[in-house]
């Protein structure tokens, strides 16, 4: 697909629409849109390989879960494009990021502002914990740590087939607590599974609060290292290190791309929410009101005019 | 004496595979207790080793049907679900892709105990929307095991037996057919894997004191045709007994009683297996006998059902042995 926006632009468009999403709802996933943002923008804008959506601009309904009778189900995965020999493949690990994920399909034109507006409604596709069948998934990911061993498995399978796509996974820091992360880089290394890259979102922030105070993980590139794969740090916000480090050379192991990141970025005053900043709601309609102002400030733009909603 | 037949999985699933090249053979560090390991190094190309990791296993095995392949995994049956279930639900079931989960050690038929029996194993997967449960019962179901797997649109679980099984059927496994053993009239006896034998064993001495047996062998046990089932429940005088290598909730007994139940069948039903237990480590004769899974527990559920006391000794049942099926019954002529 033609680049519309520059990937600054697509960055700044996923915490906007999160921003006036969370205000609208009265809670979003902000801080993840803050963590997030430059990552998922250079995927979708610049490295992934993605053919046309085939899928409605506007999601459709729910179609009922899959099952030996729903002869018309679909996964949600051709918003990213038909699953073609060359282009590549990407799951969300954490599915809780679908408010951003999605954030991110409309701002580089996969899909259209209204699939925003279903976020979480009852009936829908566009589901608030991505499903198979949302839009940009393909496979269940809402229980953490299943994505890349996933992944390892399709990308062995390309390989067999003689695929040249990627399957590129986008993980989260918290995943590294479940062994079933160590499972997966340790069977890809193994079978030299290198058609796998993965770049986490390093925000050191879970459900609980930060992580070194509810499980501590220590040093993740050493241990993935020690375990196995190819392991590149950079700065989340930065994209031309993750540029650079998508070039990086790992024949014969998966790519994990380290990217350091803040969960406040774009929106400082999220600060104030600290250690609680996995799902932000607000307290109080005072609170809402000044993290509005706050927040539109931060980001450069009006404050959200939730009333009309 | 009955045909037994060495490592029947082993050539069924060779031959299988390689006339079938999107099926990839996935282990767990039990390839040779699998019977795979032949496999493995004769067909090194088509194997996968992803050792002892059955979380990551299974997940992997989900991305490998996404890719279009059909992996047949192999571990014990308990190692398939216990540890892995969040897997076997998000990257297996849910998504139906066609992966072949062939369980081996169903039920006691291990001396490994708690952490190795796969008791509960058919109550788990009857209750996973999307999945088929097959269970072989003899040497010819094992032999056709791989070719039935692979025919189901999704998911399936099997319970695979090893090393030397008995030959009690001259027919492959037909999805979804259930076995007519005998067509007697006075009560049903239902039974999978490895009860059958049982209650073959038990059918002569039955019968010479004057019960006529309906006895029924099951292959598939989900999906399941209800109607067909009740036909036979309806063609009985007395009621119905089941025995299974499993735990009495959610397997073939209470398929039973849920068929009974639904259908407002007024009939007695006796569920003979592991009473709300677990087993211990043992001999496979010696647990049969221990926990009620063996001919002679099958006799004396036939005592309650009926109320009549039939005065069989064990003795009477051993020397019974399983000639009756091959020769004079003729199991698959019915």
């Amino acid at each position: 697909m033609q680049n519309r926006k520059s990937t600054e632009d697509v960055a700044f468009g996923i915490r906007r629409r999160v921003f006036e999403h969370s205000m609208r709802n009265n809670g979003g996933y902000l801080s993840q849109a803050c963590s997030a943002a430059e990552q998922l923008a250079w995927l979708y804008n610049e490295e992934l390989n993605l053919g046309e959506p085939t899928l409605p601009m506007i999601p459709k309904p729910f179609g009922g879960v899959p099952s030996a009778q729903n002869k018309e189900y679909h996964t949600g995965a051709g918003y990213n494009g038909p699953a073609e020999p060359d282009y590549d493949r990407l799951f969300i690990a954490p599915a809780h990021y679908a408010l951003v994920a999605y954030a991110t399909l409309i701002e580089v034109g996969r899909m259209a502002p209204e699939g925003l507006e279903m976020f979480n409604k009852d009936g829908s596709s566009v589901e608030m914990i991505g499903a198979e069948h949302s839009p940009g998934m393909e496979v269940h990911n809402g229980t953490l740590g299943i994505g890349l061993s996933t992944a390892a498995g399709l990308a062995w399978g390309r390989k067999r087939r003689g695929e040249k796509g990627n399957v590129w996974v986008y993980m989260s820091d918290g995943e590294v607590q479940e062994g079933q992360t160590w499972e997966a880089i340790q069977a890809c290394a193994h079978h030299k599974i290198d058609n796998v890259k993965a770049i986490m979102d390093v925000n050191r922030q879970q459900c609980d609060g930060a992580m070194n105070s509810v499980m501590e993980v220590g040093d993740i590139a050493q241990k993935m290292e020690n375990f196995g794969a190819k392991v590149v740090k950079v700065d989340g916000h930065k994209l031309d290190e993750m540029r650079d480090a998508a070039k990086t050379s790992h024949r014969g192991k998966p790519l994990i791309i380290l990217a350091n990141s803040s969960p406040f970025r774009g929106m400082p005053s999220l600060q104030l929410r600290f250690p609680r900043l996995h799902y932000v709601r607000f307290k109080s309609e005072r609170e809402r009101a000044e993290m509005n102002k706050d927040i539109a400030r931060s980001l450069g733009i009006e404050p959200i005019d939730y009333q009309k909603h | 004496m009955v045909e037994m037949v060495a490592r029947p999985y082993e050539r069924a699933f060779e031959k299988h595979a390689l006339e079938n090249p999107d099926v990839l053979c996935l282990s767990a560090d039990l390839t040779s207790s699998c019977e795979i390991d032949k496999f493995r190094d004769k067909h090194p190309d088509q194997f996968l080793s992803l050792g002892m990791a059955e979380q990551n296993m299974l997940s992997f095995a989900g991305g490998l049907g996404l890719a279009g392949y059909r992996p047949f995994l192999h571990t014990f049956g308990v190692f398939l679900y216990r540890r892995p279930y969040d897997q076997l639900m998000a990257s297996i079931a849910y998504p139906r892709r066609k992966v072949r989960l062939m369980g081996f050690l169903p039920g006691i038929t291990t001396p490994g105990g708690m952490t190795h029996q796969a008791i509960e194993d058919i109550s788990v997967m009857r209750s996973i929307p999307n999945m088929t449960i097959l269970e072989t019962g003899d040497a010819t179901e094992v032999e056709s095991i791989c070719e039935a797997a692979d025919s189901i649109d999704g998911p399936v679980y099997c319970r695979v037996l090893r090393g030397n099984v008995p030959r009690l059927f001259d027919t492959p496994i037909e999805v979804g057919k259930m076995r007519e053993l005998s067509l007697g009239e006075d009560i049903l006896i239902v039974t999978s894997g490895i009860t059958t034998e049982e209650a073959l064993r038990a059918k002569s001495a039955l019968e010479s004191a004057g019960i006529s047996i309906r006895h029924l062998h099951l292959n598939t046990i989900k999906p399941f045709d209800e109607e067909a089932m009740l036909d036979h429940i309806h063609s009985v005088k007395g009621g119905v007994i089941t025995l299974e290598n499993h735990v009495t909730e959610g397997g073939i007994g209470s398929l039973l009683a849920e068929i009974i139940a639904d259908n407002g069948v007024g009939k007695k039903l006796v569920r003979l297996g592991l009473k709300d237990t677990y087993a211990h480590g043992g001999s496979r004769p010696y647990l049969m006998n221990y926990y009620g899974l063996d001919a002679i527990a099958l006799v004396k559920g036939v005592e309650r059902l009926t109320g009549q006391v039939l005065n069989i000794s064990e003795e009477d049942l051993t020397s019974a042995r399983v000639e009756a099926v091959h020769s004079t019954v003729k199991a698959e002529g019915l």
